[in-house]
Parts: C-alpha cells; structure tokens; sequence
C-alpha cells in the first residue's frame, strides 16, 4: 500500500484497526519500563527526589508544543489542498496537546514549588507555555462551537498557523531573556548536561509519552472520521425526508 | 523508595499527570462506543452513505 492511499478515509480505519491494539501494547510496555526507571533513579545532588518530576514535565512540554506543531502542518494540508484528513488530522491533535500542556503546568507549578520557592512567575518560558495552553483552547472552541464543521475547520487552521510563531518563542525564550527557568539541558551544543542515570529514564518516559500521543492521535482521527460519517447520513436522511414530502 | 521533604510535590505530580491521561483516554474509548453505536443504529435503518449505494 502506498502512502497516499492512507489519505483516503476508508484505507486509513482499515489500517487503524490494525496497528491500534500494537501500538497500544508498545506504550504500556514502555511506560511500565521507563516508570521503573524513573522510580528507581538516583536523587539529583542539588534537588533530592523532586527531580523524579522531570520524567512528567520535560516529555510533556516536547509533547505539548509538538501537538501544536502537527496541528500547522495539518493546517497547510487544509487550507492549501483541503484535503478532509487533514483537518481529522489537526482537530485530532487539539485535545492531546492541550492535555499535554496542561501536565506541564501543573508538574512544572510542582516542581518550581520546593525548587524555586514559588508555583508561579511571569517569566518568559511559563508565560509562553500558558499562551500555548490558551491558544489550545482557542483552537478546541472553534472546532467544537462552528455551526458548520468546514468553516470551524478554516478557521482552527488559521489559528494553528498564527499560533505556530508562538513555538520559537517557547522554545529560545530561556535564551533571548533572563528567566528563572533553566535553558535547555537535554539537546543543546555540546551535549546534555544530564547524568545518564538520569536521561536514560527521562528518554524512555519521552518515548513512551510520544507513543501515547501517536496512539490517541489515530483513535481519534477514527472517532472524527466516523462521526462525520454520521454527520453526512443524517443530512441524506434529511435530504431524502424533504423530497418524499 | 524515599521521596524525601517533598514527596508530596512528587505524588501529587504523578497524580494529576495519570488523572488527566486517564480522563483523556476515557474520552476517546467512550466517544469511539458512542459513534459506533449511532452508526449501527443509522445502518440498522437502512440509512447509508452515497458512496455506498449501488446504482
């Protein structure tokens, strides 16, 4: 099967049924590894146990600002081509990275408590990622609100361009400003500056966070795609009742 | 294990992360039951798609 036979909605639930229940067991086994590994890592020398907390927080802000970054490139897809999977494909995306966004937040809000002393402040990195978090919301609204799904979709897509210029800004903001949060530490020149005993886990907890979003990212596209099903034949039905009549 | 003086932080972390991945997660296999359960009921009715009508 080619690639651009999946574009056609049919082909794509046949292949859906097949690889959920394997990417499904693929997760759950690297959770259960990297949660083993994550439990069993070392305390950081300067912040104790806390630092268990970067297994959540670190691979959910990847997973909230790749979200957004699949929803722009979807959108191009809607608005260029307009082809229907592509905007399944982005709306599919919407609530995944918006729950990812939010687990950073609030784990990050947790971590910054015995680790800065503060839940909060208005620095440039926690401020993004809240405009992240808003534009997600934005983003869910449009879709979930438009009286017709075609213009909701056009405009979801819009945001999700205008929004993606708010991704550079997360992602330099740690450099372009002073911030209490700390730059980046995982892939930057020269290497992490993470003990292995540490990335090690960080990295399988990153993998099994992202095949969590690929496997909700395809059973939801199947839900939209079955619920537009419903949408179309519940308009013949009406078409056929207005014209029997 | 020994958490340490912060070992709520870290629960409570853990806690709020697999309560939101669950509720995500339910979300999903309901809303999956309940478009499958409507389409069953549309194509018990003899209601179908275009593309799936003979001509």
């Amino acid at each position: 099967m080619a690639v651009i036979d999946l574009a056609n909605p049919t082909r794509f639930l046949t292949l859906v049924n097949r690889v959920l229940p394997w990417l499904a067991v693929a997760t759950l086994a690297l959770f259960a590894i990297g949660l083993f590994l994550a439990m069993n890592a070392p305390d950081d020398y300067q912040q104790g146990a806390t630092v268990k907390i970067m297994f959540l927080h670190v691979p959910a802000a990847w997973l909230g600002m790749f979200g957004w970054a699949l929803m722009s490139i979807a959108a191009l897809g809607t608005l260029v081509w307009r082809h229907p999977l592509a905007d399944v494909a982005g709306k599919a995306a919407a609530p995944i990275g918006a729950t990812f966004t939010f687990i950073c937040l609030v784990t990050g809000s947790l971590w910054g408590r015995p680790t800065w002393g503060t839940y909060w402040v208005w620095d440039a990195r926690l401020t993004s990622m809240l405009v992240l978090l808003l534009l997600y919301l934005g983003v869910l609204a449009l879709y979930w609100t438009a009286e017709e799904p075609g213009r909701g979709a056009r405009a979801a897509a819009i945001l999700s361009l205008v929004g993606a210029v708010n991704l550079p800004i997360i992602k330099f903001s740690v450099d372009w400003w002073n911030t209490l949060h700390q730059p980046a530490s995982v892939f930057r020149m020269g290497g992490s500056t993470i003990d292995p005993t540490l990335l090690t886990p960080l990295l399988i907890m990153a993998l099994a966070f992202t095949l969590l979003f690929l496997t909700l990212h395809i059973a939801i596209m199947r839900n939209e795609i079955m619920r537009r099903r419903v949408r179309s034949m519940r308009l013949m039905q009406a078409q056929e009742l207005a014209e029997a009549t | 294990m020994n958490l340490g003086p912060h070992g709520d932080f870290i629960v409570a972390a853990y806690a709020v992360t697999a309560f939101a991945v669950t509720a995500l997660i339910a979300w999903v296999v309901l809303d999956y039951a309940a478009q499958r359960r409507i389409l069953g009921d549309l194509e018990d009715r003899g209601i179908t798609r275009r593309s799936q009508r003979k001509s």
